[in-house]
């Protein structure tokens, strides 16, 4: 304290640089991220737009890259989407509503807790292999749409689950207590009040966890393998291919051709992708000006 | 809302005077509506305890293919042997050169994103003016939405030719690349949970610090940085288990050569890329070789499980209270 006013002030001086010099540094630590998502994003762009084309959504895979498409591709991707959503959505919501609504607060229900934040953190791959063991070859239903899709619903059950928490739990206990005292009881409440209040957080959740599977290669890699399919699957029991399988296929090909290829699919990905984020944040902001209302 | 008003029913939850008196019940709830709310209760506990079977579904199905892999090759052997060649002959089953590859990869990523996902964190946290930290947010997010596919082909054809230019000898395939692009992919897992921690410590703390005269550097890695460690350092390992269990970035850009070697320009095979070289195979059900995936699915799950437990025990064993 009794330092002499000019070591004070040098010292000052340092600090105001060294902060200077540390704002710099954070912001830079901002702006890699951002450079490498631009980059990555007009590399993809310059490589892939000449090869965008109608024929790239219509045609089957070929030996030739200018004749190849992702027709087997997107049919697959919607396929095991479509049958994700309707086995993952009810039963995330289920284990949603069981965990706020009806647990008790006991050992079983932290164990349940723990449990389903650990699954989040499980590779994918590994989600794969249990698809692989449990329903391909236990279950014998063979390397099919079915069997796909069921390992998906394994993977984005978590975040399906944990979005939809959220929302549960986002509904006002007014809500509830209005429905109580005109002598509903616990499961009208949510059939009538904690489920539609919450639906619209409920999709925007299911979206987000959607738009992370289809994105998924890894565990589809392990229970489809094949990758050259001329035909569209037409039952959940048929085998299938996916568009991030098939851009890995292409991607992973020595000939430059079926390098761009790769990055024209991956616009076709990011596409659907981003869609399927605005729709998301459209519902969102739409949701939360009616709730401000 | 949208359920209808029926009979009261708080007077027929309780035995009324009247039944005891073997009148008819003045109000009586109808047995069909309570079955429905029954079934609905277990469909629910039905559905959250399908998260406990996943769990043990992975368990048993990783373990009993392990188990028949182990019967012939010992733990031992599996867990300390440094050559892996499962196909090519003399067959050998060291797995340490897919773990070394593996850990290799991380450990680039980790360096990457640990400094940069803080700094992104604390100029998220301390620094950026609230307009400005809604517009880079969402760019992050979509940075952690993005495929890993598309990372993969990222780091393969555009990194690691700018990578040859600096080191002209550096195969195609290479542990660097991977590792540095891997590192890009993991910033927002790092910088959104730490962002998350600084913002839970309570403005008091730096108003005390500001009012001692600190600089923002200073409030930022002498008060808030400390008191949210817990949350940082859980992010930082939740991070490098994302690392460690990434699988098509790892497949597509840094090879299918088991190598245990410390040098990042070398081709290496992770334990993830090896498990997609099989599935992409004609290894019959039931061979040896096929039986190799489950046993290296079963460390992968157990490495990042460690994780996993890990992170949570610094959260609670850490947590700064306020």
């Amino acid at each position: 304290m009794a330092a002499p006013p000019h070591t004070f002030d040098r010292k000052a001086r340092f600090r105001r640089a060294q902060g200077v010099v540390f704002y710099f540094l954070f912001l830079g630590a901002v702006l890699v991220g951002i450079v490498g998502l631009v980059t990555l994003l007009v590399q993809i762009l310059l490589q892939g737009v000449p090869w965008l084309s109608w024929h790239l959504l219509t045609d089957y895979p070929s030996r030739h890259p200018e004749q190849a498409g992702l027709r087997a591709a997107i049919f697959g991707t919607v396929w095991i989407m479509g049958l994700t959503a309707v086995l993952a959505v009810p039963i995330g919501v289920g284990a949603a509503v069981y965990l706020e609504e009806y647990a008790p607060r006991n050992w079983f229900t932290r164990i349940l807790e723990i449990n389903i934040s650990n699954l989040a953190g499980v590779p994918s791959i590994v989600y794969g292999l249990l698809g692989l063991g449990l329903f391909v070859q236990i279950m014998s239903l063979g390397k099919t749409v079915l069997a796909g899709a069921m390992t998906l619903t394994l993977l984005v059950l978590p975040i399906v689950i944990l979005a939809s928490r959220e929302a549960v739990r986002a509904v006002p206990s007014t809500y509830r207590e209005a429905a109580y005292a005109l002598g509903a009881d616990q499961w009208q409440v949510v059939k009538g009040v904690v489920l539609p209040a919450s639906a619209p957080g409920i999709l925007t959740g299911t979206i987000l966890a959607m738009s992370r599977a289809i994105g998924e290669a890894a565990p589809i890699v392990v229970i489809s393998g094949l990758v050259y399919l001329t035909f569209v699957p037409a039952s959940p029991l048929d085998r299938f291919t996916a568009l991030p399988l098939q851009i890995f296929n292409w991607a992973a090909r020595p000939q430059e051709g079926f390098r761009d290829l790769a990055a024209a699919g991956i616009i076709v990905l990011l596409v659907v992708l981003l869609s399927m984020n605005a729709v998301s944040i459209l519902l969102r902001n739409r949701y939360q000006t009616k709730s401000e209302e | 809302m949208g359920f209808e008003i029926r009979r009261p029913q708080l007077l027929a939850a309780r035995p009324s005077p009247a039944s005891a008196a073997g009148e008819a019940p003045l109000f009586k709830r109808s047995s069909s509506r309570e079955w429905e709310g029954r079934a609905a209760r277990y469909f629910f506990f039905l559905c959250a305890a399908l998260s406990i079977f996943t769990t043990v579904g992975i368990v048993v199905s990783l373990f009993s293919q392990a188990l028949a892999f182990f019967g012939e090759v010992s733990v031992w052997e599996f867990l300390t042997g440094t050559r892996w060649s499962p196909i090519l002959k003399p067959n050998s089953y060291g797995v340490l050169p897919l773990v070394g590859g593996t850990l290799l990869v991380s450990a680039l990523a980790a360096l990457v994103a640990l400094p940069l996902g803080l700094g992104t964190a604390i100029f998220l946290a301390e620094y950026a003016p609230d307009r400005l930290r809604r517009v880079i947010k969402p760019v992050l997010e979509i940075l952690a939405g993005i495929p890993t596919v598309v990372y993969g082909y990222f780091a393969l054809t555009f990194v690691t030719p700018l990578l040859q230019i600096v080191f002209p000898d550096m195969i195609v395939f290479n542990a660097l690349s991977a590792g540095l692009v891997m590192g890009i992919m993991i910033i927002p897992m790092v910088s959104s949970l730490s962002e998350d921690a600084m913002m839970a410590v309570p403005r008091s703390l730096r108003q005390a610090a500001y009012a001692l005269g600190a600089t923002r550097m200073e409030v930022s890695l002498r008060v808030v940085v400390p008191a949210a460690l817990s949350g940082i350092v859980a992010s930082f390992i939740l991070a490098i288990s994302r690392a460690i269990g990434e699988t098509m970035l790892v497949t597509i850009a840094a090879g299918a050569t088991p190598n245990l070697t410390w040098n990042p320009l070398d081709s290496i095979q992770a334990m993830t890329a090896y498990i997609v070289q099989v599935s992409l195979g004609e290894a019959a059900h039931g061979s040896l070789e096929y039986n190799t995936i489950f046993a290296v699915g079963l460390l992968l799950f157990m490495m990042t499980l460690l994780m996993s437990l890990l992170g949570q025990w610094v959260v609670h064993r850490w947590r700064e209270e306020y």
